[in-house]
């Protein structure tokens, strides 16, 4: 713990932190550029120079320096002035007097910090270097004379993302950051070096020239792309939000947030359901709310009606459904739409147990049908982490690029019954050994195999439970915990084919399945739901309601309204509410807050914001498993009705999954 | 002109001038790779004892003493973790030909200094880094080692001495930077060549993150010599703190421009008299020299007529010893494009990473090509010393001090004649208005 002075303050700062570490302990602001908290250190950009004594007669770089006993740092002497000046001098001298047409206008570093330690005034009086812009892909948008080489990017690519397809080229002042070959960042997280960049040289795409900072309205949300529960901020102005932000939370996204999550956004305004509609003759015709609720009611299902979950939904409208269920004596109760099967019984043995920054910290991990890579992104980026740390990954299933190194066993669930022997070595000698079963191994029955496992590769010993099933639905584990789920499966309502069925957003049923039912459609976007439904009721999107979701790990959260929703367009627990008055089942709540608090009764671990608590009792289960499994997620970019209609999303898909080329000259 | 030159029975480098073949044959005429498993048996710490004891300091530029180098490495490698010797031989210095003299004509001496000084340091292997332009000094050098791996001087039971001990040939592509350690470290292991930031220095983790000694062609390839003929037979030569004998390379406006081995601190009008045929026009002509690679200042001629010619007598003058590369300078010399076109070097050799540099040297440079043609305001002589000051010290690795320093000794030395270009130019009038931007 060495001990040391800042501007004579005394501080103590563990050992191995940097100088500027210790500044910032004292209270003392460094200015950086290339200095990231989350990447390797360059110290390439010498704003953060400090005096340090002992040391040589010249200003140090404090991001690159060691903390060490009985230094003497000074941030505010003349001679850091100078340098600070200096520094910042031979940064402007080739940056663009641009920033009236920089989207980075209102949150640029070089912005504030020219304000703060620059020197006003300009000595430079040769002409402006101009360097040719790059592509870089449909996310990210470069002007890369504004470029001050300060290689978050780069870092971010190799270290994080994982796909070195950033770098450098040229040396001296004609160093030019690019994408190799001008391809497109093979990454599903390269919009995180928008904001990594500390200037206007890499902004947003799809975002360009929409809004001003400071015009924007910020609401704390949570992310429904994937089943992390990324917390984000959406910055909306009038009725649309523009754009999807990452906030900060370590256990759960860091800072990072996927493509997907930041660039839906644009298909919210689009493909959306406006105003109710009912079929007639065969067509969906536009009507009112009391013509759609009429048409309802007019089927007459008594206890016969069942509902099945979408993805994206939240949990206060798979209660009020549940409850509107429950009242007309159902309990036909559905997440999985695709036909999923598996015991839910035990919320535990369904759960995330390591937690998301758990997994970081395991040393051996087995992968059981799981495209990490693309079911949970930032779940990824943790395995990452945990094998820069010494972990070794082993994995089952066809193999894909994960981004790091593997050792792929085969595509055969029957290995979970005779794993190789290198695999139970290293389970063996392992202190935190963890295994993740994704949705191409639930989807081939490999929970039970799974769960056999536990006993002997010592998943579960004290302070630590290893074993993991990785959901893609935000609303899963939500829906879990509200009972959607029958013991077979979408198969059990198949079976009972009710006459009325609720698609609450529910857009990935096969829509041969329920053939005879009367489909009513309660969601946001005119996808495959709505197209097979009878009655269409206009609902909110997650941007558009205030909701509680469940994440992997079992983390409850809540994110609040942007913005409204569009036209008739109405909040759905409302639409159910209003519904079920109709239907002569009047719903017992007549606020959003009664119904939070009806919903926390029935389920108290939904009433209370983090980890949800469950008991480990792991059902007993066959625990045989054979043949090959398949990944579930076709296309990363376009999962959901939100994704299919957002111009951006298809762009990636085609030009990253579909391998088109969309290569611009450069401007 | 008292100093005593430097007798041929005491040069080291013997056939410098390659009147002799390079190969191996004739190198052991020549007294190379003579019973080198007598040198190693000695041991590594006395072989680290006798280089300190020479008071040998690093031929590269910085002169740190090479012994001391040589002892910070770990006594006992770590598994996995073995020490390496790295040679730099990517000689870039404008001015600077020593290496290049060595690899082609006497090759022998560096492969051989690169056995024993990495059995001293216990290295587990030598890589030698030489710069990409030297291709025929390449091919020598390639040529060489393959010799010494057929004698059994290198590869296992080196010299028979039952040491293991590998040389590797690395060519570089010929960037100027690469030439600084931890770039040419970089650039070794495949990237792009940057400098590292320090600490950790290389002797921690320096090549494939194990101990690294990184050492001029130079100072290893006079090793053995010192081995041999004594510690206190170096120290026989130069002034205290700069002992030895050491390579010039006199280049510009002599008569007989060379490469010759001479004693440290030997005067520069000896230097000259003796072994370069005399300034060009007689020493009334000389203008100013620039004693040590183009990154020291020069020094005006009425202050290194007579000075001594090593690290600190140097030094003194404001300038340094650097890589002995003396640049000699006679009237005839525009002496503010001179220096310009080393600001254009460094701009052109700047890797680009950190900042005060990769923006300075550039904008030192235009500066500097306005000031060539007067072209430019007297304040801006300032602002150009202000901003050598400004890149000098805030960087990474010192090539930003090499680019200012130049720069900096033309202000101090020739500032008058900065200020009549300007004023003749501007036609006299005090100043003018620089157009808006």
């Amino acid at each position: 713990m060495p001990k040391l002075t800042v501007d004579g303050i005394e501080v103590e700062v563990p050992a191995g932190a940097t100088v500027l570490q210790a500044c910032e302990a004292a209270g003392k602001e460094i200015p950086r550029f290339c200095y990231h908290e989350r990447l390797s250190i360059a110290g390439n950009c010498r704003m953060c120079l400090v005096e340090v004594k002992p040391g040589p007669p010249k200003p140090q770089a404090s991001c690159a320096l060691p903390a060490a006993d009985k230094q003497e740092i000074r941030t505010d002497s003349p001679m850091v002035k100078k340098a600070r000046e200096g520094v910042m001098e031979f940064l402007l001298i080739n940056h663009p007097l641009d920033c009236p047409i920089c989207d980075q206008g209102g949150e640029c570093d070089l912005q504030d910090q020219s304000v703060a330690y620059g020197r006003g005034f300009s000595r430079y009086a040769e002409n402006k270097r101009a360097v040719t812009d790059k592509y870089m892909g449909p996310i990210v948008k470069t002007t890369m004379t504004r470029c001050i080489q300060c290689t978050r990017c780069v870092r971010f690519a190799d270290e994080v993302a994982g796909v070195p397809d950033i770098g450098a080229l040229y040396r001296g002042e004609n160093m030019q950051i690019t994408s190799y070959l001008e391809h497109a960042v093979a990454s599903e997280l390269s919009g995180n070096v928008v904001d990594l960049c500390p200037v206007g040289a890499l902004t947003s795409k799809p975002y360009a020239f929409e809004a001003r900072p400071w015009e924007l309205k910020k609401t704390v949300a949570i992310d429904v792309m994937d089943a992390v529960g990324t917390n984000i901020r959406l910055d909306s102005r009038g009725r649309q939000v523009l754009r999807a932000l990452p906030r900060i939370n370590e256990d759960v996204n860091e800072e990072w947030a996927h493509d997907k999550t930041r660039h839906n956004v644009d298909g919210l305004v689009r493909a959306r359901l406006d105003r109710p509609f009912v079929r007639r003759g065969g067509k969906l015709v536009e009507a009112t709310w009391a013509e759609a609720f009429e048409a309802i009611r007019a089927v007459n299902a008594g206890w016969s009606v069942a509902a099945i979950a979408g993805d994206l939904l939240d949990a206060e409208t798979m209660y009020a459904a549940k409850a509107l269920m429950h009242s007309m004596g159902s309990d036909l109760l559905e997440g999985r739409q695709t036909g999923l099967v598996y015991d839910a019984t035990n919320i535990a043995a369904v759960n995330f147990n390591t937690g998301i920054a758990g997994i970081e910290t395991a040393d051996v991990i087995l992968l059981v049908g799981t495209n990490v890579r693309w079911e949970a992104p930032l779940v990824n980026t943790r395995i990452r982490k945990a094998i820069k740390k010494g972990a070794k990954v082993f994995a089952i299933g066809p193999e894909v690029d994960l981004t790091y190194k593997v050792e792929w066993l085969g595509n055969d669930l029957g290995l979970l019954a005779k794993l190789p022997k290198v695999v139970k070595d290293a389970f063996a000698s392992a202190q935190r050994p963890a295994l993740i079963l994704g949705g191409g191994g639930l989807g081939a029955g490999a929970q039970g195999a799974t769960l056999a496992l536990v006993e002997p590769l010592g998943l579960v010993r004290d302070g630590w439970n290893g074993y993991n099933v990785l959901h893609m639905a935000a609303s899963r584990m939500a829906g879990l915990m509200l009972g959607y789920a029958q013991p077979g499966g979408l198969a059990d309502i198949v079976a009972q084919a009710p006459k009325l069925l609720f698609l609450l957003g529910a857009d990935e049923v096969a829509a041969d399945r329920f053939p005879n039912s009367f489909k009513v459609f309660i969601g946001h976007h005119g996808d495959k739901g709505a197209a097979m439904a009878d009655v269409v009721l206009p609902a909110a999107a997650y941007s558009e309601k205030p909701g509680t979701y469940v994440n992997i790990e079992g983390r409850v959260q809540r994110g609040d309204r942007a913005v409204f929703p569009p036209g008739d367009a109405r909040e759905d627990w409302a639409i159910l509410r209003a519904l079920s008055e109709v239907l002569g089942h009047k719903l017992p709540f007549d606020s959003f807050d009664a119904l939070r608090a009806a919903m926390a009764g029935e389920v108290p671990a939904l009433g209370q914001e983090g980890l949800a608590q469950y008991e480990w009792a792991p059902p007993s289960l066959d625990a045989s498993a054979s043949g090959p499994c398949g990944y579930p997620i076709k296309d990363f970019y376009l999962t959901n009705a939100i994704c299919r209609a957002s111009p951006t999303m298809q762009r990636c898909s085609a030009e990253l999954v579909h391998g088109q080329s969309f290569a611009e000259a450069a401007e | 002109m008292s100093t005593a030159l430097l007798a041929d029975k005491d040069r080291i480098f013997t056939n410098i001038y390659g009147f002799q073949p390079w190969n191996i044959d004739a190198a052991m005429k020549r007294g190379d790779w003579d019973n080198t498993k007598a040198l190693m048996d000695r041991g590594q710490d006395a072989i680290i004892e006798e280089i300190k004891a020479s008071n040998l300091r690093g031929r590269g530029g910085a002169g740190f003493p090479t012994g001391m180098k040589w002892s910070f490495m770990p006594k006992e490698p770590k598994e996995g973790k073995p020490s390496f010797l790295l040679i730099n031989a990517d000689e870039s210095e404008p001015g600077s030909c020593k290496d290049r003299e060595i690899i082609r004509n006497d090759p022998h001496k560096l492969i051989e200094g690169a056995l024993v000084a990495g059995y001293a340091m216990r290295a587990r292997a030598a890589y030698i880094y030489i710069r990409g332009e030297f291709i025929r000094e390449a091919e020598t050098l390639f040529a060489a080692v393959a010799e010494a791996y057929a004698k059994g001087f290198l590869g296992k039971n080196a010299c028979g001495s039952g040491y293991d001990f590998d040389v590797f040939v690395h060519r570089g592509a010929g960037a100027y930077i690469c030439g600084e350690e931890t770039a040419q470290i970089e650039s070794l292991e495949g990237k792009k060549g940057q400098p590292r930031l320090k600490p950790p220095f290389p002797a921690g983790a320096g090549l494939y993150g194990c101990p690294t000694t990184v050492n001029n062609v130079e100072s290893i390839a006079v090793a053995p010599t010192i081995l041999r003929r004594g510690a206190v037979w170096f120290n026989s030569f130069g002034r205290d703190n700069n002992k030895g004998t050491k390579l010039f390379q006199i280049s510009g406006h002599v008569n007989t421009p060379c490469v010759v081995e001479e004693s440290m601190g030997v005067s520069f009008r000896e230097l000259i008299e003796r072994h370069a045929g005399g300034v060009r026009g007689g020493w009334d002509n000389l203008l100013a020299v620039i004693p040590g690679g183009s990154s020291v200042p020069l020094v005006p001629a009425a202050q290194i007529m007579d000075a001594p010619m090593d690290f600190d007598g140097l030094k003194a003058l404001g300038s340094g010893l650097g890589t002995a590369a003396v640049i000699v300078m006679d009237k005839s010399t525009d002496i503010v494009r001179a220096i310009s076109r080393l600001s254009y070097f460094y701009k052109h050799e700047s890797c680009g990473q950190c900042t005060p540099c990769r923006e300075g040297t550039g904008w030192m440079w235009r500066v500097m090509e306005r000031l060539r043609e007067g072209n430019a305001e007297l304040s801006e002589i300032d602002m150009l010393e202000e901003v050598t000051r400004q890149v000098e010290g805030h960087t990474i690795c010192a090539l930003g001090d090499a680019a200012a320093w130049p720069i900096q000794g033309l202000i101090r030395h020739f500032r008058p004649e900065i200020e009549r270009r300007i004023n003749e130019r501007n036609g006299g009038a005090a100043t003018l208005a620089v157009a808006a931007e």
